[in-house]
């Protein structure tokens, strides 16, 4: 039988914190990848076909999960070649940035969660089948809790391109994973993030997935000589906007 | 100034390497009172479950408070509450988070409308180039589901599947993706 179930109680407060956002910007069509884009084959059966029905911004949805690494990891955890015995094979970079809302305001506390293929385009995973050697140096993994001025930065080696099953002679460009919660779940970001210059971004239909030129370029890294660390590491720079603020004075459903 | 957004890409096949963790299913502590599993399976336009899927839910506990940066509503009485769970689909499709029932919290727009109890649902998974979002409802909670202006808003022929049904050990709440009873997803 299902544990009996207190009964709800009513909440009276009516507003959130004046300090939080009390809206989000409602994001134009054209801001992210279409659910539908049949270049990359497996959306085919995995979006939606009727309309999305317009939610409007409760308490709800411009709160959201407040994860720190006690959580879900250790302080340790943005070192992705930590922890094993041996130096990972592979380009060894910094990759670091700031995470804001759309109107500029760095956003603290929030969680950066990353993982990637290794050097060589294998993933740590039981289903990546491509026969591209593990390294028992490298498991892809990384977690970053935003500083006061919105920063993360990880330590790891650059991952290698893979070819994938999409279409005849497909590969996906160097990329990293990235993960971000924000403060509302309205926030919430999965992404990707690119190395500049690669030159499978013209054949790569998830990156092209993005329609708007300029969109492209902000999921694009910048080599970074300001950061990387002579003699040890190179750096690439990667900021994240995430979206902010936004006045919806007439909150309708239709 | 406005800067325009980071665009949205698939989380992919191999999110299982980063994102689960091992307390990731718990939106309260194991042992709270009151506490029930909800389960279910994500299907694809198929109806072949999508066994590459990741579920993440957000509530209020069943007081309506929110465990956010500002602790909305006060400090939850249930020690742990963490009001989010985030869980990987399984070979078969199926994800499942352990969480009390959500209280009613305040709807949207001025007035003093309350919503029907719900949980706010992310759905990433290969193929999805953006998560979806939808809503989970309960369906023994027919009174305040009446009146609940975002249920409302969705065509009466579409709102059974938001509604999660009752089980054993707590609620079922199926994921279509497409196609025949397609779930509700809504433009946030």
């Amino acid at each position: 039988m299902r544990p009996e179930v207190t009964e709800p109680v009513t909440l009276q407060a009516k507003t959130a914190p004046t300090d939080t956002p009390t809206s989000y910007l409602r994001e134009s069509a054209d801001a992210h990848p279409p659910l539908d884009y049949p270049p990359y084959k497996a959306t085919a059966l995995r979006h939606p076909r009727r309309p999305l029905v317009y939610l409007p911004q409760t308490i709800t949805e411009i709160t959201g999960p407040q994860l720190g690494l006690e959580l879900v990891g250790g302080e340790h955890d943005n070192d992705l070649l930590a922890g094993h015995e041996g130096e990972a094979i592979g380009e060894r970079i910094i990759v670091s940035g700031r995470v804001f809302d759309t109107e500029g305001k760095p956003l603290r506390g929030t969680l950066v969660e990353i993982w990637q293929a290794n050097s060589a385009g294998r993933y740590l995973h039981r289903s990546d089948r491509w026969p591209a050697p593990l390294d028992p140096n490298f498991t892809g993994a990384g977690r970053a809790v935003t500083d006061d001025e919105g920063r993360y930065r990880f330590i790891t080696i650059k991952p290698g391109p893979y070819p994938w099953g999409n279409h005849h002679n497909a590969w996906r460009p160097a990329h990293i994973h990235f993960s971000l919660l924000g403060r509302a779940f309205t926030q919430r970001l999965v992404t990707q993030m690119y190395f500049p210059g690669d030159p499978l971004f013209a054949f790569d239909p998830i990156f092209s997935s993005v329609r708007d030129p300029a969109a492209r370029e902000r999921m694009i890294s910048r080599f970074s000589i300001h950061d990387a660390v002579p003699n040890w590491a190179a750096a690439y720079e990667f900021d994240i906007y995430l979206r902010g603020p936004g006045a919806t004075p007439f909150e309708e459903a239709h | 100034m406005i800067f325009p957004s980071t665009p949205s890409q698939t989380v992919g096949p191999y999110f299982a390497i980063g994102l689960p963790w091992a307390e990731g299913p718990f939106a309260v502590a194991p042992g709270t009172r009151a506490a029930i599993a909800v389960a279910g399976v994500v299907y694809d336009g198929k109806g072949d479950p999508v066994p590459d899927s990741l579920i993440e839910t957000w509530q209020a506990d069943p007081e309506g408070r929110f465990a956010d940066l500002h602790g909305y509503g006060g400090q939850s009485a249930l020690a742990g509450f963490r009001g989010f769970a985030r869980a990987g689909s399984d070979d078969d499709g199926g994800y499942r988070i352990l969480t009390v029932k959500p209280g009613r919290v305040p709807g949207p727009g001025a007035g003093d409308v309350l919503q029907a109890p719900h949980i706010d649902v992310s759905v990433f998974a290969r193929g999805m180039l953006h998560r979806c979002v939808t809503r989970i409802y309960f369906a023994d909670e027919d009174a305040a589901n009446a009146t609940d202006p975002v249920l409302s808003s969705v065509p009466p022929e579409r709102r059974d599947t938001l509604l999660a049904q009752p089980t054993e050990d707590g609620y079922r709440f199926d994921i279509r993706l497409q196609g025949d009873g397609e779930t509700v997803f809504f433009a946030l």
